[in-house]
């Protein structure tokens, strides 16, 4: 067991961990961060998308040792200061881009890191950029719209409802 | 203008904000003070003879708690199947004992035969590889394929059965005669065999149990990834542990997902409880997806042949098919009735068809069990359809859409009793094709064609028309046709004394948005703001009673439940205001939240005589308790009867055989709809899980009973750069005739009506290519695409 020191969702925090616990168990449960998911085994799903460095990182695919010292941030982190919900979470509920709930977290997470490379992407960069991320409930199509809502378009017009 | 409140209004949903905050409560999210955690060690091979099982392997590694084997569950109950199907012959249908732990044999792979305890996950994990590795297991040849599987039952799933079969049902046996020999005499007939393929639900949240046990009461309780709790309280408590009901608590918190997979009652939550009982501590177990994978109830798996006798102008006369069924290994709790009375009683579709006959021989294999997954049966019985129907118009040079157009029942011709048994309430088939060939600009395909022919791709459209029976289901028949439950739901909605109200409902909310669009219809009822009315379930403590989420169910059985429970309160509430009032019951008016004596200004507000309920000083105690709860429990006269038309325009690229779905047009009679927003975005998921059986999803087994596609690299789930948006109407609706609220429910319609579209698109595109492809089985990847195409 070592010490693993991290900023997560600008807190600095440490909790012990093996060298085989992964930076998706560490925040789940070294830290009670349980908003970010575990949907697969395989790094295929990307329930787990949180934000290493300002990168979206798939949490289930990288061990906590080997970002100690990093900046994290997580689905709990995205809200704005005033608690309300932040552009991304507005946009996914105002255009019921969630269902169940359960992919949700690593899709506005990479959602945020999407924008943040490409502030208007067309509909087909959103469909490929969230191509790493599976969705059950939805067929996509609202969180589709939520995206390009996100960004500032015309998500209606552009779904040609 | 568009409600902003109340029913019809697409109020924005209330769950999402801790969904998108992270602060959801799954049950992979709670942890309980203590808690241990389990393992699960599982066959690698499909079939075998347990010779010994290695447990001594975990004794003493570190953290380990207990290890369970199926010995220690042979005093307790089997899982049972929830229906009893008769074989043609009479003879009830077999039902070997489903176990808690694999004892003396494992039949598939995934099947499993012990359980490690211990403190940590990666203890018990370590140490069920260590058992797994001294177990020995002796490998007896898997029985797969049905075909075989019934010719040759040397090799058998279960030792004590004469063969592999379940059951072989005929539906309806009367009618058999009479449609042989209406097809016999018939001037075309247009014969299909087609594969409906094995699908695998892959809810995203896998499945987990936490057991936990109170030796100072002797009260058990389970928090589980369920649909139904109060059902799982049942199978656990009188089946399979023996507890009394009253002594054990189910709660489903947040559940990610469902689709039918998470109805069922499985080992692993009696093994939590068992767990829990013996180490007087509380038991988690989280699947891991390769699990869910291995051992959640599959779906689909019909072989079917379908025959479709017609005149030469496409008139049907009689539909008959042979489908052999996959039930798996072991029965699941609705296993037998989906592949009979959710399949056989469809098979008229939404047609004036004089002779329809069913047979299914359901088939025991060395797979995972096989049962419901969104939409059960329907899909099964629509895709066979829709498929025979397209091939017929491809024979005898007719349009497929005035093919239906002919065959439809028509609006006069309801009530409308099937050959197959249902007898549908209302509906309008011609109505919702013409909206989606009106959205769907079928004028304009040419065009559409020419340009996708310019860029070398091949352009075609597909055609379903689809009908289904949900809301489940009339008990007293359900009962008849072999049920071993009922299937009403129940609500309690209490008036709490400030005047705002929680409602205690036994359907449970995996994503269908309960929370927020069963608010809208109390608050309708009472004329109080929706942010008044509070949802609560997932508690077995808590609602009343309920059988759950499923065959879209929730707001045809369970919300008709609390809107009469509502019902009943305004009937309390206009004596309580009559006495207040000093006028006769008759004199009170309640609307808009206003109880009001008719003729004069006197009234009382909705909260006013709730307060009068719980402080009863002016009130007529002798005749009338105080308190404003009511329960009522619902039970469905008939099922409803949602139908529709989609359109699917594919693109089909010659060179590879890889299909893209370029668009695709809903138009759905779901009756009246409480939230568009919300049926919109059931529609939506559900055609794209269609698209996926149709395009990319296949649970495959090789002969030795391995799970070839058994991860996300292997069974291809639908992305979101697989699909197209999807066009939704839903405006020609035809309330339901036996439901005050007149809905008929939506869960489950994409998922039904969308496979045969996108598989006739495909046909369509390949043969006015100048291919003369009669079939492709689903799913149809560039690989079988394009062997059909070059032989
Ligand atoms: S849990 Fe990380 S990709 Fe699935
Ligand atoms: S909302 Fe359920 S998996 Fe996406």
């Amino acid at each position: 067991m070592t010490k693993v020191t991290m900023t997560v969702n600008g807190i600095s925090q440490s909790a012990e961990t093996e060298g085989r616990t992964l930076l998706s168990a560490y925040l789940r449960e070294g830290l009670g961060l349980t908003g970010t998911h575990i949907g697969c085994d395989t790094s295929q799903c990307g329930a787990c998308v949180v934000h290493v460095d300002g990168v979206a990182v798939k949490s289930c695919s990288i061990f906590a040792q080997d970002v100690a010292g990093s900046r994290v941030t997580t689905i709990e982190g995205m809200a704005n200061e005033d608690g309300s919900l932040g552009v991304v979470q507005q946009a996914f509920q105002d255009h019921h881009g969630l269902q169940c709930g359960f992919c949700t977290a690593g899709m506005v997470m990479t959602t945020s890191a999407l924008l943040k490379g490409n502030p208007r992407p067309t509909e087909q960069e959103v469909r490929h950029g969230l191509e790493g991320n599976i969705c059950r409930c939805t067929g996509y199509h609202n969180i589709v719209k939520a995206v390009l809502a996100a960004s500032g378009q015309d998500a209606v017009a552009m779904a040609a409802e | 203008m568009p409600k902003d409140h109340g029913i019809g209004a697409s109020t924005k949903r209330r769950e999402d904000v801790r969904f998108l905050t992270g602060t959801g409560n799954y049950l992979h999210d709670i942890t309980v003070h203590g808690q241990a955690y389990a393992v699960f060690v599982r066959s690698n091979v499909a079939n075998g003879r347990i010779v010994s099982v290695g447990s001594d392997a975990a004794t003493g590694m570190p953290g380990v708690l207990a290890v369970f084997t199926g010995a220690d569950f042979t005093a307790v109950g089997g899982n049972p199947a929830g229906w009893l199907i008769n074989s043609r012959n009479g003879e009830p249908m077999r039902e070997p004992k489903r176990p808690v732990l694999a004892h003396g044999k494992v039949r598939h792979v995934g099947d499993a035969y012990a359980a490690v305890i211990a403190a940590s996950y990666n203890e018990a994990k370590d140490a069920a590889q260590a058992v797994a590795d001294a177990s020995v297991i002796e490998e007896l040849p898997a029985v797969v394929d049905m075909a075989k599987a019934l010719a040759d039952p040397t090799n058998r799933v279960h030792d004590e059965l004469p063969d592999n079969q379940c059951f072989d049902w005929g539906w309806i046996e009367d009618n058999r005669a009479r449609v042989d020999a209406a097809i016999k005499a018939a001037p075309h007939v247009t014969t299909l065999e087609l594969i409906n393929n094995r699908l695998i639900p892959n809810a995203m949240e896998p499945r987990a149990s936490i057991g936990e046990y109170f030796p100072g009461t002797g009260d058990y309780k389970l928090t589980t990834t369920s649909q139904n709790p109060h059902l799982t309280r049942l199978l656990v408590a009188a089946f399979v542990m023996g507890i009394p009901e009253n002594k054990l608590t189910v709660v489903a918190p947040d559940v990610g997902g469902g689709f039918g997979s998470k109805i069922y009652h499985y080992g692993e939550e009696a093994l939590v409880l068992a767990a829990a009982k013996k180490l007087k501590r509380a038991v988690k177990w989280v699947a891991e997806r390769s699990e869910s994978f291995l051992t959640d109830a599959h779906g689909r798996d019909h072989v079917t042949r379908i025959e479709l006798a017609c005149e030469k102008d496409g008139t049907f006369i009689a539909f008959r098919t042979e489908t052999m069924a996959n039930v798996g290994a072991y029965l699941s709790n609705f296993a037998t009735v989906t592949p009979t009375f959710l399949h056989g009683t469809l098979m008229a579709g939404p047609y004036k068809v004089p002779n329809v006959y069913v047979n299914v021989k359901t088939v025991f294999t060395n797979t995972a069990p096989v049962d419901a997954y969104r939409g059960a049966g329907r899909p099964e019985a629509t895709y066979s359809l829709e498929r025979v129907v397209d091939m017929m118009c491809r024979e005898l040079g007719l349009d497929p859409f005035e093919v239906r157009r002919k065959n439809f029942i028509t609006t006069d011709m309801f009530p409308y009793t099937t050959p197959v048994g249902l007898a549908y309430d209302i509906g309008n088939y011609h109505a919702t094709l013409d909206k989606a060939t009106q959205l769907g600009d079928v004028a304009g395909f040419e065009g559409r064609r020419a340009a996708s022919a310019a860029k070398g791709k091949l352009r075609g459209l597909g055609l379903s028309t689809w009908i289904e029976a949900c809301g489940i289901a009339p008990s007293n028949l359900a009962g008849i046709l072999g049920a071993r439950v009922g299937l009403y739901d129940a609500a309690t909605v209490r008036v709490n004394p400030t005047g705002n109200v929680s409602v205690f409902v036994g359907a449970h909310s995996h994503g269908q948005s309960h929370e927020t669009v069963f608010p809208q219809i109390v608050a309708d009822k009472f004329g109080i703001p929706e942010s008044s009315v509070e949802i609560v379930h997932g508690d077995t403590s808590k609602i009343p009673f309920g059988m759950g989420s499923y065959g879209s169910r929730s707001l045809a059985v369970c919300g008709q439940a609390m809107s009469n429970a509502c019902d009943k309160v305004v009937a309390k509430g206009r004596k309580i205001a009559a006495h207040m009032l000093e006028v006769t019951e008759a004199d009170i008016v309640f609307s808009d939240g206003v109880f009001t004596a008719s003729g004069t200004n006197k009234s009382k507000t909705f909260g006013e005589i709730a307060f009068s309920a719980y402080v009863p000083h002016n009130y007529p105690l002798a005749t009338l308790e105080p308190g404003l709860e009511e329960t009522a429990f619902y039970d469905p006269a008939n099922f409803t009867y949602p139908a529709g038309t989609y359109i699917c325009e594919v693109e089909v690229d010659a060179d590879t055989g890889r299909v893209e779905v370029a668009s695709f047009t809903c138009a759905d009679d779901f009756g009246n709809v409480m939230n568009p927003m919300v049926v919109r975005g059931q529609v939506h998921g559900g055609v794209v899980q269609g698209i996926g059986q149709a395009l990319l999803e296949h649970g495959v087994y090789d002969e030795n009973g391995q799970l070839l596609s058994g991860s996300y690299m292997d069974y291809t789930m639908p992305r979101a750069d697989d699909v197209p948006f999807v066009t939704v109407d839903h405006s020609c609706a035809t309330p339901c005739t036996h439901n005050t609220l007149g809905v008929k429910g939506c869960g489950e319609a994409g998922a039904i009506g969308s496979p045969p579209a996108v598989v006739n698109a495909v046909l369509d595109a390949l043969n006015r290519a100048g291919h003369n492809i009669a079939h492709i089985d689903m799913p149809l990847t560039p690989s079988r695409v394009w062997h059909a195409m070059n032989g």
